[in-house]
């Protein structure tokens, strides 16, 4: 029997570095949409402990060791890094989203300024700081867009639209560098 | 005239640039407008209307008349303001509107009609015959009166668009601005500082007037040097915000590239949209011409673009010039070029109690009441006091007073209100929430006043932003007084111009008065005053005091015209900007894209996905023919088509079964688990609005699909369901379209193919027709459908997307070892259609359930979304357009969709309509055009010929109505 070979959403697009900017692609490993169900997300919170974690509120992302979650929606985030505990699928609906998106980290002094020219949200370190995530749109696609260090974000697009998210990132990273 | 020693300019910088085909030079930071003046050219256009000859009258972006086209080519752009542009090494500019050159332009001639073009000239004499307008009329008008013309080419500049944010916005950078800036820094705010020149510092850098015994300039650039240090200050030069939104938005437009030579890199401009806490407007004020007989001669300018060609470029507009003024502040401009050492051949004062001496002859309770000089200003005639006087002048510096930059402030709709010490108008608190005025723009007009002023109203800002502003030590500067007695027309023979730019007259504005269009609104849009690309900003105070004086009312009862963003012209280009090309919209790719594209596919966009048409073989060189071999090869083996466009919606929860009956129309709480039975969704208003499959994984999960084209319409509607309409059931929504690749598998072998790539095999009774359930593929877990779109046994196989192109791959290569292969989006088509499969060419927002033959579906055992509408005796009336499948009588009959159909012998009009056909395709198993459509009464008259008539495209074919299911009603080789 023939084996499948995996490839990533941007496979031989990525990485790139542009000007200040260096666009890499991010693998975040197993991703699961934890949907709680009615008056299960104190449970839920509870059953995220084992990973040293709990459900995020608006806009926050948690951490700790592999384990990672970002806010994603209205009652919804994304666990990433580990499998979802068992406790939870009595709790929560719990969809497999590991190949759902392309994500893809921008590094750099001029990170912001980039994202500046694709991204209506304000990114300014006092707001948006470390952690701090949001459901927005990148360009025309509609994204998450997570900082993940002082001159680094993460945008998360679906996977179907990689070609475009990279395209969009070059793009604004081209004429930001050439000012 | 360059004037050595004068002017902010590095004198050792040499740049050249082109006008009109000859080459200048010019200084680094010079304009278009000062370098012209430098090497003494004064003609710089024509005007719209009357092609008058026309120098430059300002010094900013208001100016009205110096508009030029700059570049070649392509990226050539038009109506480009000379006072605003900058030179650089190459710069090409070219006049506009005149032919064949400037100084002999044969359309002057409609200057010598002009007592026929007079305000509302276009309403009186067009009027008939009407369909002259479009064809001759406005033809000719267009070519006779305009601006520049863009190139007509695909626009191969680069622009961006960008967004920020700040806690305080500061709007124009000159003392008000810089004190604002400065005071809202120092007190920790995020401050962006925005102005629109090219350096920093307004009229600072245009006046002679020293701040703490210093020249001004050197203020500025201590403050300057100051902020960009600051780490929570943006200072953005060369950004005009043009225009003021709701929740303290602001757009704004930075120029970036247009005074460098091209960089395919580089933007040419940025559109931002800045989003502030607050703002403060210190836009400063705009001089304002005295309309007196002939006063828009080369040569005649505002007194304030005199002094800061003088004082910031170092450039005198003329050898003899004369300043005209109605206030104090114009004798500035007389002193100012004496001391440079240029002649002032007279001051006139229009007051009679003028008190100014200087080095030049003064004349006053003047007014300058004619003026000669064809392409360029050489002798006014001066009445004065003393009698009447011809002066020998080549420049003429006019002050008709200030008028505050309200601008910005009406955006949202408010009126500003007259100030009758300034003869003005000044904004009110409030016309823009979260916005404070400060300085000129708010009437302030001593340096000293505006510097005081921006202090003021930072501090009450920062106040609300619960910041303490620290103590700001008032640099020294002068506090002139202002002094202003009002002239806004003088009498005397001749045209005297209020809208240099839209050639208006204050004979129009009488006329207009006259013809009782007296309100401001009506006037200005029968004069056209105000309506050109300067907004009037030059014209507007004068236009409606001479309509106030007209109409016998004062000037507060006769109002303003109010001012609608953007503040100066922004390209479309910037606005659309990124939108262009690949940016217009996301481009969606399947895992298989590269290998079908390898394969030579050609693809077809649906929705934003890219999906392979078809593939042709060697040898094949018309796409029908690839279609109909991979439709045989279909019918015959097996086929491979990636379907992972469509939407894939995981459904979880307690409730998930009673959700799915709420918006499913037939019920899917008796589905088995392991079962997938195809579903009906219809809108709240009974029509049907997608279709599907649905198979319950789990006791309380679901998985669904749509059709490619709705899937955001479903997930959002499923999303409102639950939200908005079911809140109290517990259910989940997901989108799983993306993690999924799914391909499906059709053809009497798909089961061979299906068994040559999963671990286990399955058969009749372990996957039966609509069974599902959960599979290995090389040890993968994968999902298996066993449902079919074709007519024939068939599933649809489904992996993680990371798997997607090897799976793909290793179908291929099975599926051709089989005698099969890939099919595309037209076999596809012409599969379902053959089988009398819908898609949204029948559903297509105007067909029910009732229309499509499927009423039955919708089940009256339970509610479901639209059942209620659905059943409204109009949409169950056996005489509605219903499904029916078409076949012409003669075998080569060609039908078309979109046709029309007509009973035999009524005449194809419209009354006569039966119906119209909505998918077509050449059936290769069939050997004849199939089709489907919908017929009034479509179902009872199967075996009926009907006449098929496309009025498009000249088409007439007699046509049999029969049953939409062509190919094995009876379902035997699904259920194979």
């Amino acid at each position: 029997m023939a084996r499948l070979i995996a490839s990533t959403p941007c496979a031989g697009l990525l990485p790139r570095t542009i000007g200040a900017v260096t666009l890499t692609e991010v693998m975040l490993g197993p991703v699961t949409s934890v949907a709680p169900f009615r008056d299960k997300s104190e449970a839920v919170t509870a059953a995220l402990a084992v990973e040293g974690l709990r459900f995020p509120t608006p806009g926050e992302t948690l951490t700790s060791g592999p384990a990672r979650i970002i806010w994603a929606g209205h009652g919804r985030a994304l666990l990433c890094g580990v499998e979802p505990p068992l406790a939870l699928s009595a709790l929560a609906a719990l969809t497999d989203q590991t190949d759902a998106s392309a994500t893809v980290r921008i590094d750099g002094d001029q990170a912001q300024a980039v994202l500046a020219r694709l991204v209506p949200v304000d990114l300014r370190q006092q707001i948006f700081p470390e952690g701090a995530t949001a459901r927005t749109i990148v360009g025309h696609m509609t994204a998450s867009v997570t900082r993940v260090g002082p001159l680094a974000f993460e945008v998360m697009v679906m996977r179907s639209m990689a070609a475009t998210l990279v395209h969009e990132l070059s793009e604004a990273a081209i004429g930001v560098a050439a000012r | 005239m360059r004037i050595t020693g004068k002017g902010l300019l590095d004198p050792t910088s040499s740049i050249n640039f082109t006008f009109d085909g000859h080459m200048y030079q010019g200084l680094e930071g010079d304009t278009l407008a000062s370098a012209l003046l430098a090497n003494n050219v004064k003609l710089m256009a024509r005007s719209f209307k009357y092609h008058r000859p026309r120098g430059v009258l300002t010094a900013g972006s208001e100016e009205p008349n110096a508009l030029m086209t700059v570049g070649n080519g392509a990226g050539a752009e038009p109506n480009i303001r000379a006072t605003v542009q900058e030179i650089y090494d190459g710069l090409e500019a070219r006049s506009q509107n005149r032919w064949p050159s400037l100084k002999r332009d044969v359309m002057a001639v409609n200057d010598l009609i002009a007592p026929f073009l007079s305000a509302g000239f276009y309403y009186k004499t067009f009027m008939w015959p009407r369909s002259f307008w479009e064809k001759l009329y406005e033809p000719i008008i267009r070519h006779a009166a305009g601006l520049g013309a863009l190139s007509g080419q695909n626009n191969p500049d680069r622009y961006e668009r960008a967004f920020a944010f700040c806690d305080v916005l500061v709007i124009g950078a000159g003392p008000t601005g810089l004190m604002a800036a400065l005071t809202a820094a120092r007190a920790g705010a995020d401050v962006i500082l925005a102005d629109e020149d090219s350096r920093m510092g307004g009229r600072l850098l245009a006046e002679t007037d020293p701040i703490n015994g210093q020249p001004a300039h050197h203020w500025v650039s201590e403050t300057l040097t100051e902020l960009s240090a600051l780490p929570n200050v943006r200072l953005m030069p060369r950004t005009t915000i043009t225009g003021a939104y709701d929740q303290g938005t602001f757009g704004a437009l930075e120029r970036i590239g247009h005074h460098r030579p091209r960089d395919p890199n580089l933007p040419l401009e940025c559109f931002w949209r800045i989003v502030a806490q607050r703002s403060i407007l210190c836009a400063g004020a705009l001089e304002r011409p005295i309309a007196f007989p002939n006063n828009d001669r080369p040569g005649i300018m505002t007194a304030s673009a005199v002094r800061a060609y003088l004082n910031r470029w170092g450039v005198a507009p003329g050898r003899e010039v004369t300043v005209y003024g109605n206030n104090d502040d114009a004798h500035r401009t007389a002193r100012d070029l004496v001391a440079a050492g240029v002649t002032v051949a007279a001051l006139i004062d229009a007051r009679d109690d003028a008190q100014v001496t200087g080095d030049f002859p003064v004349l006053t309770g003047g007014s300058v009441i004619a003026t000669a000089g064809r392409l360029g200003l050489e002798n006014i005639m001066v009445k004065h006091a003393g009698g009447q006087r011809l002066i020998r002048t080549d420049c003429l510096a006019m002050s008709g007073g200030w008028n505050p930059s309200v601008h910005l402030t009406c955006h949202m709709n408010g009126r500003p209100v007259w100030n009758d010490a300034i003869a003005s108008f000044v904004p009110v608190p409030g016309m823009i929430p979260g916005m404070l005025v400060a300085g000129a723009a708010m009437g302030v007009f001593s340096t000293a006043g505006c510097l005081t002023d921006g202090v003021r109203a930072t501090t009450e800002i920062l106040r609300e932003l619960g910041l303490k502003a620290k103590k700001m030590k008032l640099p020294e500067a002068e506090n002139a007084a202002y002094n202003l007695h009002p002239v806004w027309a003088v009498e005397g023979k001749g045209r005297k111009w209020l809208d240099f730019q839209n050639d208006v007259t204050v004979k129009d504005i009488h006329l207009a008065a006259q013809e009782n269009f007296r309100s401001v609104e009506h006037m200005k849009r029968y004069t056209t005053q105000g309506m050109a690309t300067d907004q009037g900003k030059n014209s507007n105070v004068a236009a409606l005091a001479i309509l106030a004086d007209a109409t016998g009312r004062g000037i507060p009862e006769t109002g303003t015209t109010t001012f609608r963003p953007p503040y100066t012209p922004v390209a479309v280009a910037a606005l659309g900007a990124t939108a262009q090309g690949k940016g217009f919209a996301p481009e969606r790719f399947t895992t298989s894209h590269p290998i079908a594209v390898d394969r030579a596919a050609p693809m077809i966009e649906a929705g934003l996905w890219y999906r392979a048409s078809y593939f042709p073989k060697p040898g094949e060189t018309h796409w029908r023919q690839s279609c109909d071999r991979e439709v045989n090869m279909v019918r015959s083996t097996v086929g491979v088509c990636d379907v992972s466009t469509l939407g894939k919606i995981d459904i979880q929860g307690p409730d998930a079964a009673q959700f799915l009956d709420l918006v499913y129309t037939n019920t899917f709480s008796t589905l088995p688990v392991g079962k997938v039975r195809y579903g009906l969704m219809l809108r709240e208003d009974g029509y049907v609005m997608d279709d599907g499959t649905c198979a319950r994984l789990g006791d309380q999960q679901y998985v669904l699909t749509t059709t490619t084209a709705a899937a955001g319409l479903v997930m959002r509607h499923l999303d409102f369901v639950s939200q908005g309409l079911r809140p109290d059931l517990d259910v989940q929504t997901t989108s799983v379209t993306e993690h999924w690749a799914q391909f499906s598998m059709a053809g009497p072998k798909a089961r061979d193919l299906v068994n040559a790539v999963i671990d286990l095999p399955i058969d009749g009774d372990s996957m039966p027709y609509m069974g599902c359930g959960a599979v290995l593929v090389s040890g993968i877990a994968a999902r298996l459908f066993r449902i079919s779109f074709s007519g024939e046994h068939a599933y649809e196989i489904a992996v993680p997307s990371r798997y997607g192109a090897s799976l793909y791959r290793l179908l291929l290569a099975q599926a051709e070892s089989l005698g099969g292969g890939a099919y595309g989006l037209e076999a596809l088509n012409v599969l379902r259609i053959e089988k009398g499969f819908i898609t949204h060419a029948e559903i297509h927002g105007r067909t029910t359930a009732f229309d499509i033959g499927m009423d039955k579906m919708v089940s009256l055992k339970k509610d479901c979304i639209g059942q209620t509408m659905s059943r409204r005796p109009g949409l169950l009336e056996e005489g509605r357009e219903q499904l029916v499948g078409l076949k012409p009588v003669a075998k080569s009959g060609t039908i078309l969709a979109g046709a029309h159909l007509f009973d035999q012998g009524a005449e194809a009009v419209r009354v006569n309509d039966q119906g119209y056909v909505t998918s077509v395709a050449w059936s290769p198993s069939m050997e004849t055009t199939l089709a489907l459509g919908f017929l009034k009464r479509g179902r009872a008259r199967h075996g009926e010929v009907i006449r098929l008539v496309d009025h498009l495209r000249g088409v007439e074919t007699e046509c049999v109505v029969c049953d939409p299911v062509f190919l094995d009603p009876a379902g035997g080789r699904l259920r194979g």
